[in-house]
């Protein structure tokens, strides 16, 4: 099998696959997570900032949060989170948010203002509670590696900067038959050439560009890029996630990582996922929103401000798609799209994308009549490092000295 | 108000083509916020597409590291007119084996770098705040983000590197039962006394590491 894009679905669609005993080579045109997955926000979400709104993804997110910290805790800080109320309003939807974290299994702690400034002082002396949940912090770029190197340590051949420029298609036989994708077309960037490698099944996993892949093969689904923006500013302003309590809306959650706190985030809609530029007014908003909660955000020294293109599926084609999760979507092409072999996977939350690849790698194994169920969940992940230090790279490109002009003149 | 132009200046190689290493020059327009990440990004579409690495964008996965101007940095916060020069070049860093443009092979550093040293750390933030009751302590990640940038900044050859013997004695500090095993690699042949303090890896580590400090305060154990 091939699965098109480096991301955090790819890697751990490609490690559920490897562990399945399947053939499987990850195909990404830049580094590994170079699209949205390194980019996000790093939240180790338990769910509760989704329990009001849906509980089915309130449970999901807890159910993998308690998974990930077990498969991998190496690229966690799990310090809990508080979600803060400051206004009456905030303090009224408690009422609404308590039961609803419930029904999630997702534990919650009430704490008094007093035990909540011991726990966190910065935060604004004002709020009147706070609850405490199971939210964490991760690196988004080290769990990911994680899933890739235990991938690769399963045999997963996995190719970053290798560009999927075609879909290699036969047509059907008979009059009546679907054309089926046998393939792939690829520009090695290394090399600068372009060569074919076969597959049984091609999984396209490139989120908010999988239009683009979608369209190689002349489907058009509706995906399109909605960055949201993220500002850092430098200091561990807080240990825990700290999140507003009221209905899920714009910078509402801080997430500390290392020596950062991070404030985020928005949303908008953007025609290229290659060119999307953070809106200036985007990053006074969200310090301003940061500091209602965490009133240091104001004074702390600016680190950088970026965004990340969460791929938003838009009006789909009933009969192709088929939503497993009310969060996530698995087209499979042989639908009315009239194109075996091919499945795309969109949308999904970095917390629960080892539930996602799950769920499509079960899709895939059926397609292809193969018995073998997923056991992500039950053994630990290698440790990010080991995705470089475990393996033999292929031929060594030669030794040139790149680090001075005369020299290569 | 016009915006500033910078000239970009982008190192070009295809592995295992010494001939065709060169530099690729590129006029543009910057802003205040514009990053030399940004302007990569910009410059992606060419043909052949440049390569180059990154993933979170802010300072944390350290994937983006490359000399910028001759001396490392990471693309995604340095800022184009913080460099305060009119033109910018950008190359690989140094001491890494080099896969395309400005991409080079983390391997080699990772060989040295004991996989199953600890990414974690107490967090020494708020140390006056008491933890949930349900933790032990607050945690946090390392500040090594492993970017490579002091390996390729150190003038020292044949040598474990900083990053190593800082990540080293930051396992001593998490791993006491583990001393005489870390010391007995911090003093091999490759080991602290190949340092010659030029500190250029303190001066270039983008996340407070000073792994200078680090093989300083291995030195003194070692003396003792």
């Amino acid at each position: 099998m091939i699965i098109v894009g480096g991301g955090g679905t790819g890697a751990a669609l490609t490690y559920d696959l490897s562990l399945r005993g399947i053939e499987v080579t990850l195909l990404e045109r830049g580094e590994l997570t170079s699209g949205t997955t390194g980019r996000h926000h790093g939240q180790l979400h338990c769910g509760a900032r989704y329990a009001v709104q849906d509980t089915e993804i309130g449970r999901e997110c807890m159910e993998e949060n308690a998974t990930l910290r077990r498969i991998a805790p190496g690229s966690i800080e799990f310090n809990y989170g508080l979600f803060v109320a400051i206004t009456e309003e905030d303090e009224q939807y408690c009422d609404t948010f308590l039961p609803a974290c419930a029904a999630c299994g997702i534990p919650t702690r009430v704490l008094a203002p007093k035990r909540a400034l011991a726990m966190e002082p910065n935060l604004n002396p004002k709020l009147r509670l706070a609850v405490q949940v199971p939210d964490g912090s991760m690196d988004a770029w080290r769990l990911a590696l994680q899933f890739f190197a235990s991938a690769r340590y399963n045999g997963a051949d996995i190719r970053s900067f290798c560009e999927v420029v075609g879909l290699n298609l036969s047509s059907g036989s008979a009059v009546g038959t679907q054309s089926r994708v046998t393939g792939v077309r690829i520009r090695d960037y290394r090399s600068r050439e372009e060569y074919n490698l076969e597959a049984d099944l091609v999984i396209n996993a490139t989120g908010a560009w999988s239009k683009r892949i979608a369209l190689l093969a002349g489907i058009d689904i509706s995906v399109s890029p909605s960055p949201g923006t993220m500002v850092a500013v430098k200091g561990r302003l807080t240990n825990m996630v700290i999140s507003r309590l009221h209905p899920a809306g714009e910078g509402d959650i801080i997430v500390p990582q290392r020596n950062l706190s991070i404030i985020g985030t928005t949303q908008w809609l953007a025609k290229d996922p290659d060119s999307i530029e953070t809106p200036e007014e985007d990053v006074e908003e969200m310090l301003r929103l940061a500091a209602e909660m965490v009133p240091a955000f104001k004074d702390a020294p600016f680190h950088t401000a970026w965004s990340a293109a969460r791929p938003l599926v838009g009006e789909t084609n009933a009969a192709g798609l088929r939503a497993l999760s009310r969060d996530f979507s698995l087209i499979d092409h042989s639908g009315s799209d009239g194109v075996e072999r091919f499945l795309s996977i969109l949308g999904g939350k970095a917390t629960t994308l080892r539930a996602m690849a799950e769920i499509t790698a079960d899709r895939a194994c059926e397609q292809l009549g193969i018995q073998a169920s997923c056991s992500t969940a039950e053994h630990p992940l290698r440790p990010a490092r080991s995705f470089y230090s475990a393996h033999a790279q292929g031929a060594p490109a030669s030794r040139i000295n790149a680090g001075s002009e005369e020299r290569i003149v | 108000m016009s915006q500033p132009t910078i000239t970009f200046r982008v190192f070009r190689f295809r592995a295992g083509d010494p001939d065709s290493a060169r530099f690729e020059e590129a006029t543009l327009p910057v802003n205040e916020t514009t990053t030399v990440l940004d302007v990569l990004e910009r410059l992606r579409g060419g043909d052949p597409p440049l390569m180059y690495r990154h993933s979170c964008h802010h300072g944390s996965c350290g994937t983006c590291a490359c000399r910028i101007n001759g001396r490392e940095r990471l693309a995604c916060t340095t800022r184009v007119l913080d460099l305060d020069a009119k033109v910018v070049t950008v190359e690989p860093l140094r001491k890494l084996q080099p896969v395309g443009d400005l991409v080079v092979d983390p391997v080699d550093f990772f060989r040295e770098y004991p996989s199953e040293w600890q990414t974690l750390r107490g967090s020494e933030w708020q140390p006056e705040a008491s933890p949930p009751v349900d933790l032990p302590g607050f945690t946090r990640l390392e500040n090594c983000i492993e970017c490579g940038a002091c390996v390729s900044a150190c003038p020292v050859e044949n040598f474990l590197g900083p990053a190593v013997l800082a990540g080293l004695n930051r396992e001593r500090a998490n791993h006491p039962g583990k001393e005489a095993q870390l010391l007995e690699l911090a003093e091999c042949d490759r080991g602290v006394w190949k340092c010659k303090r030029a500190l250029e890896c303190s001066r270039v580590c983008p996340t407070g590491v000073y792994p200078a400090r680090h093989i300083q305060e291995l030195r003194k154990k070692l003396e003792q």
